[in-house]
């Protein structure tokens, strides 16, 4: 299962966090200074995958932006990869070329796109038209109950 | 004077310094709180709520938002509700009390109309009910896997995970819904029962008889993927929902291991998915990892095992880090099963133990410990030794991998002279991270074996002499040893000998024989180092004094006796008790008595296993003390001393133990003695 989930940019701000396990609070800023640590120093070229504590951790940046998954070891990380990948591909798709002022200024949408995406630590939806209509039809029921 | 969302982040943007930011933040709060407390609904309080998860996300403190939270879920318009719900899972988790008081609110929208309301509880109970709320709100979740719309369905099924986890108890309830799911063609539905059923089988292995009647209809499923076409919901590079597919092998996989009909069921399929996956692009390397790792874990045919590892080993060959690393991982968890077809990529492997990147070694470092047999043993750990000497700076790798190599030479040892190089080279190499235990089982080695003792010997006098700054544990092996064998340094027969031992294909020098004057300025030279530790001072002392029966000469023994005379003052009481009685002992002038004591050591007979067991932990009774018996009845107090002291000296090296032995008979007066000076130690 998925333990957390991380966008954090180069300077090492965490723009989105997504807690699936019960951490303490002064464990997550922890957590979140640590992983930064580790991923900073790795250059491009090295693996996608880190051992972290007892977790593995797998990321991947995107223009300045480092999405970050944690899961257990016994997961299949190249699976990880991909949902990362679907996971930014709908951002941009939802965003129209996002970038990371997008993910500041909507955190709120960012955040029900993931509950769209991932549920419980376990992938929902393995279709992006799926999670973009989604979003669209609550956004239409939301403006309509104004 | 509410501000929107949008003005909030902006100013706190515009902040050039962190005072500045926090000002602004405070006030916010301030004008939050108030707005709070406030009795009229001004229709604003998502608007705050939203500003205090920014606030939250900040990392400043929001408690005071949680009941608010509770206020907007309570709430029928659907904004408010959204982030309410959202609030929750951000500002609260499963350890709060406070989550209790949302169960009825969650209960009356597991029951709502809407179907995006239903979805919203749904997806916070999903993310973060405790395993009370699970239990009060199972029933509803089950009601909801019959619900006719896939949307609420997947996400009832991943509920009921988070329900399965918390409380086990009820698995049971779900394994006829989680089956009712499979039967469906929607993708987002099967992934999730698929996971749902994952997760019971993990937490009760004994359901899978209960599920293994699935197993056509999974095979049937992921046979459709592969026939599919083009599909441009779920299409990604070329290869339909890879998601499903991995998901649908990973459940073959719990549910094959341990049942070879339904192992025959799926080894169709399976080789089907890994001849026709794609291999370029990174969905079908994800596809064909699952697909190994299942092959290897279920009863499969030769066949297709054999397939499997060709698999394995087209990845080890791949560019790609991410895809070398799977390979690695997925080799080790299968070396036991297939080691033959592995050796083959043995040269493979040892490349990777030298990538630069550190999640690749120390897989590839695991890899090669299970890798080594009898045949393999010195070529493979000359590698590694090879390699030890030329990384530097990951100081936990190199533990580890000193500690591997160890436990593979205690395994395989050719000759006795391999065993004792290879336990050699790590000190001088990686003298700084290697255990006790490598030094004391060099010794022992030694000890055993008269012929190597003048090569062993001479080696580490070099090695001292060449390092500008050789490590604790050579220092003292280096010491230990010119102390018990010195007399080989200066003999001509223990050069020629030890001469004789030495690899000549390697680029150590000749050794030449020593003088006594040399051997003693070598040591002098070492204690007076500042970075010479207490520790190894006592053993520098320990060394001189049985030095002072090797040498024979006069002067050696003034200069000993200077040497040691030194210490008799130190402010250390360690080295002044050792300096003190060896200064009297060897006033003494008794020679039979004199070298009685310190003769070479007896060797233990058991090598000592590397384990986690610490200083004072065994505190056996060993060889020594029958010596011990035996001094102590010719000899008087002072003679006791030093023999006690030459038994902590031991046990300072014998830290760890594996085999408890009998304990040998000794007078009780020994044995007071020995738990006295073992308390100091």
């Amino acid at each position: 299962m998925i333990h957390f989930f991380l966008l954090q940019n180069r300077q090492g701000q965490t723009r989105i966090a997504k807690w699936y396990s019960p951490f303490e609070h002064a464990e997550k800023k922890k957590l979140q200074a640590e992983v930064y640590r580790t991923l900073i120093q790795r250059p491009s070229k090295y693996t996608n995958f880190v051992e972290f504590r007892n977790y593995s951790v797998i990321y991947r940046r995107y223009k300045g932006v480092f999405f970050i998954i944690c899961c257990d070891p016994s997961d299949n990380e190249m699976a990880m990869l991909e949902m990362i990948h679907l996971f930014v591909d709908t951002l941009n798709d939802y965003f129209v070329e996002v970038c990371e002022l997008d993910l500041v200024f909507n955190f709120y949408k960012v955040f029900a796109l993931l509950d769209e995406f991932i549920l419980g630590g376990e992938l929902q939806e393995s279709s992006k038209r799926v999670i973009l209509d989604r979003m669209a039809l609550i956004g239409d029921f939301e403006k309509k109950s104004k | 004077m509410s501000i929107k969302l949008r003005e909030l982040i902006r100013n706190v943007r515009a902040c050039k310094s962190s005072a500045e930011e926090r000002k602004v933040i405070f006030k916010e709060c301030a004008l939050i709180r108030t707005s709070f407390k406030e009795k009229v609904d001004t229709g604003l309080r998502h608007r705050n709520v939203a500003k205090l998860l920014y606030i939250h996300m900040l990392g400043y403190p929001t408690h005071f938002g949680q009941m608010e939270s509770l206020k907007l879920i309570a709430s029928p318009k659907f904004i408010e509700k959204r982030i309410g719900y959202l609030a929750l899972m951000l500002l609260l988790d499963e350890t709060q009390e406070v989550l209790m008081l949302v169960t009825n609110c969650l209960k009356n929208d597991l029951k709502h109309k809407n179907p995006y309301i239903v979805g919203l509880a749904l997806c916070s109970m999903g993310n973060i009910s405790s395993a009370d709320i699970a239990r009060d709100l199972s029933n509803e979740v089950i009601r909801l896997f019959r619900s006719g719309n896939p949307y609420i369905k997947k996400k009832a099924a991943l509920c009921a995970i988070r329900i399965v986890r918390k409380v086990p108890e009820m698995i049971s309830d779900f394994i006829e819904p989680a089956s009712s799911l499979l039967s469906t063609k929607q993708h987002c539905v099967l992934v999730s029962g698929i996971a749902l059923i994952i997760e019971m089988l993990q937490l009760k292995k004994k359901t899978a008889s209960k599920f293994r009647k699935l197993v056509p209809q999974l095979v049937r499923h992921l046979k459709n993927l592969l026939l599919a076409g083009y599909v441009s919901e779920f299409d990604v590079v070329g290869i339909t929902d890879p998601f499903l597919q991995c998901k649908i092998i990973e459940l073959l996989r719990l549910l094959g291991t341990g049942s070879s009909r339904a192992s025959e069921e799926m080894s169709d399929i399976l080789a089907q998915v890994s001849i026709n996956t794609e291999p370029s692009k990174n969905p079908g390397n994800a596809i064909l990892y699952e697909c190994v790792q299942t092959i290897m874990a279920i009863d499969a045919e030769d066949g297709l095992r054999h397939l499997a590892i060709n698999i394995l080993g087209r990845f080890l060959l791949h560019r790609d880090n991410n895809i070398r690393y799977v390979a690695l991982n997925t080799l080790c968890g299968v070396i036991h099963t297939d080691t033959s077809s592995i050796q083959r990529h043995k040269n493979h492997i040892v490349d990777c133990l030298k990538d630069p990147d550190v999640s690749i070694r120390r897989r590839a470092l695991d890899l090669i410990y299970a890798l080594v047999t009898k045949n393999n043993v010195s070529g493979l750990v000359r590698e590694l030794v090879n390699y030890l000497s030329v990384t530097s700076g990951d100081e936990e790798f190199k533990r580890m991998l000193t500690d591997k190599i160890v436990l593979v030479t205690e395994k395989f040892t050719p000759s006795k002279l391999w065993h004792l190089n290879t336990l050699l080279s790590l000190v001088e190499i990686a003298g700084e991270v290697t255990r006790e235990s490598v030094a004391a089982n060099a010794v022992l080695v030694v000890g055993h074996n008269a012929t190597l003792q003048p090569y062993a010997v001479h080696r580490m006098y070099s090695s001292l002499k060449k390092q500008v700054v050789p490590s604790e544990a050579l220092r003292r092996l280096a010491i230990f040893l010119i102390g018990e064998y010195g007399n080989h340094l200066v003999s001509a027969e223990g050069t020629a000998s030890a001469n004789k031992n030495r690899n000549s294909e390697s680029k150590q020098e000749k050794f030449v024989q020593k003088t006594p004057e040399e051997v003693i300025g070598t040591i002098k030279y070492i204690i007076s180092r500042p970075t010479c530790t207490p520790k190894v001072k006592a053993y520098v002392l320990n060394a001189l004094v049985k030095l002072s029966t090797r040498f024979s000469g006069a002067s050696e023994q003034e200069l000993i006796a200077g040497l040691i005379k030194k210490y008799t003052s130190s402010m250390s009481v360690e080295l002044q008790q050792r300096s003190c009685e060896y200064t009297r002992l060897l006033e003494l002038g008794n020679e039979a008595v004199k070298s009685k004591i310190v003769s070479t050591m007896p060797t233990p007979e058991k090598l000592i296993r590397q384990t986690e067991k610490k200083v004072g932990e065994d505190d056996d009774d060993d060889d020594d003390d029958d010596d011990d018996e035996d001094e102590d009845e010719d000899e008087d107090e002072d003679e006791d001393e030093d023999s006690e002291e030459e038994e902590q000296d031991t046990r300072s090296k014998r830290k760890h133990r594996s085999t408890k032995k009998p304990a040998k008979k000794t007078t009780p007066k020994i044995e007071q003695k020995a738990a006295a000076a073992a308390k100091p130690a």
